[in-house]
């Protein structure tokens, strides 16, 4: 199992997605697909990724992305895509 | 493909409507650590414990982290102590060894809760039974993380009324015992009827006899995501109503149902059954009282109170069953007093009596949990609230339960204060007319006659 969902929320700024994708492709992390939304002024972008050809343990990825949402001032969420598709598919 | 619409709401839900995991409770067989020597018991009861649950606590941790949903408690569930330190415990004090014994395992696997401390005597007393149930007071202000339970009854044999008098006795010799935390040592003992054998929630869980060695058991919650998805439906009519908890109590447990797969995949230990259950905490937006009042009452404890809690109850179940591939455990809505603000409230308003909390238990999952009482209620009266409440159980053939805390010193009007999870509840009144003439008569109360199915 290798599929994840990146999720991103916060106020719009420049670079955001630059700044994503940057971390992802240093982690040999495939971006699969990307939708995105601006709601009153708040960005709010969701991922699908494969991470099956990263070397990076799954937890340190998670901490990274975490800190990286801090350091541009947004919340990032790497959650395995099963919790999603078990909750909302039968 | 999931969309950005799905994966929103879903961390909406564990974000804003505390949607979580409330426990993945390990259940452990003690029936192999048995000895005739108490000392070489404990040691074999540290030994299984710590052993097959050292990595209960990091697992569940690596879960939480990977899927992004919080998994409130780790815990420990094993075989009634009153079974396995049969042979090696001659009195209380034995028991109480095998209690800190207990204890220890939890504190050192990082566990907050070790359930089991349990003797199952819905027919009768062994008398190791009975110096395991003589034990519970001191063991429960000797340790801080075992949680003790005793089964008085069920729809197959009746009600042990022996025991239900002795349980009187015991939950009173427990407040005292603890009375310098307020009586919190009540908090952790729990008499049943109908107990389950796979129930992952404290107090009374323990690891039936009917169990595997080990087995994973999940217990889901969400109180609050089934009252955010009421807001939506606001004036709808009962079908609607009914529809939207169903819908809802299948996605809560479903996230249920992967954790439960991951965390017996990862530990290499068997999934047992996933609990459907809606279990509030003192947090804002956490209340099962928050959703029976969405539904159209002023406060929890009008009438209606009970039509709405059954319909909120079977609509959990008929969401969830489809939703996991086994269920067991209590499986429904949890109605403590202290652990739901909205309960709280209505208590203290005046709304919510323990005699309607007694109607509402026979259509909840447990019974009458968590409710703060006046510290000089007789143990005659104590034995007969346990008796009223296992009565409901042996006759509608479902689990009920009833943890009581008279407060040593307090009265009505006070409040207590139990701390974390447990919360704090203002002490209720108990009717003051006596039963001791009745519950001091001893023997057993027969089982119903629709118990004889065979």
């Amino acid at each position: 199992m290798s599929k994840a969902i990146v999720t991103v929320v916060g106020k719009d700024t420049v670079g955001i997605i630059a700044k994503v994708c940057t971390y992802l492709a240093e982690n040999q992390v495939n971006v699969e697909d990307i939708s995105q939304t601006i709601v009153q002024d708040y960005f709010n972008m969701m991922m699908i990724i494969d991470t099956s050809r990263s070397e990076k343990p799954y937890a340190e990825m998670v901490t990274d992305l975490d800190e990286l949402g801090d350091a541009i001032g947004v919340r990032i969420r790497c959650q395995r895509e099963d919790i999603f598709t078990r909750m909302h598919r039968i | 493909m999931i969309n950005i619409f799905e994966v929103n709401e879903t961390n909406k839900m564990i974000e804003q409507e505390k949607l979580d995991v409330r426990t993945i409770t390990l259940g452990i067989s003690l029936l192999d650590c048995c000895d005739s020597d108490l000392d070489t018991l404990k040691q074999n009861i540290y030994d299984k414990i710590t052993g097959l649950a050292k990595n209960l606590v990091s697992t569940g941790r690596e879960i939480e982290l990977e899927y992004g949903i919080p998994i409130v408690n780790k815990r420990i569930s094993v075989t009634p102590v009153a079974l396995a330190g049969g042979r090696a415990c001659a009195s209380p004090e034995d028991f109480v060894e095998v209690a800190e014994t207990l204890d220890r395992a939890a504190r050192d696997t990082g566990v907050n809760f070790i359930g089991g401390y349990s003797a199952i005597v819905s027919k009768g007393m062994t008398p190791t039974d009975e110096a395991l149930i003589r034990s519970i007071p001191a063991a429960l202000a000797a340790t801080e993380r075992v949680c003790s339970s005793v089964n008085v009854g069920s729809t197959k044999t009746g009600i042990n009324m022996d025991a239900v008098k002795l349980m009187g006795e015991i939950v009173r010799k427990t407040a005292e015992a603890t009375k310098d935390t307020n009586s919190l040592g009540c908090a952790k003992l729990v008499i049943l009827c109908n107990a389950p054998d796979d129930n992952p929630f404290m107090a009374g869980a323990f690891h039936g006899v009917s169990e595997a060695d080990a087995v994973i058991n999940v217990g889901v919650s969400g109180p609050g995501v089934i009252k955010h998805a009421l807001e939506g439906v606001r004036g709808e009519n009962f079908e609607v109503l009914c529809e939207t908890v169903k819908r809802t109590a299948f996605k809560v447990t479903r996230a249920g149902q992967l954790v439960a797969q991951e965390a017996s995949e990862r530990l290499g230990i068997p999934f047992g059954i996933v609990d459907l259950s809606l279990a509030p905490t003192p947090a804002v937006g956490d209340s099962v009282a928050g959703i029976l009042e969405e539904m159209g009452l002023e406060s929890v404890g009008a009438p209606g109170t009970t039509a709405a809690l059954a319909l909120l109850n079977d609509q959990v179940k008929k969401g969830g069953i489809m939703a996991s591939s086994f269920v067991g455990g209590l499986s429904g809505a949890f109605i403590p007093v202290s652990e739901d603000q909205g309960m709280i409230d209505a208590v203290v308003r005046g709304a919510l009596t323990i005699e309607k909390l007694e109607a509402m238990t026979c259509v909840c999952s447990v019974g009458l949990d968590m409710i703060a009482i006046p510290g000089d209620t007789p143990a005659s009266t104590i034995a007969g609230i346990i008796a009223d409440e296992a009565a409901i159980g042996m006759i509608n053939n479902k689990t009920t339960a009833v943890r009581l805390i008279p407060v040593i010193g307090k009265d009505v009007g006070d409040t207590v204060e139990f701390g974390g999870l447990l919360g704090h509840a203002p002490v209720q009144a108990v009717n003051r007319f006596g039963c001791a003439e009745f519950i001091n008569r001893g023997g057993r109360i027969p089982a119903p006659v629709h118990s004889f199915k065979n």
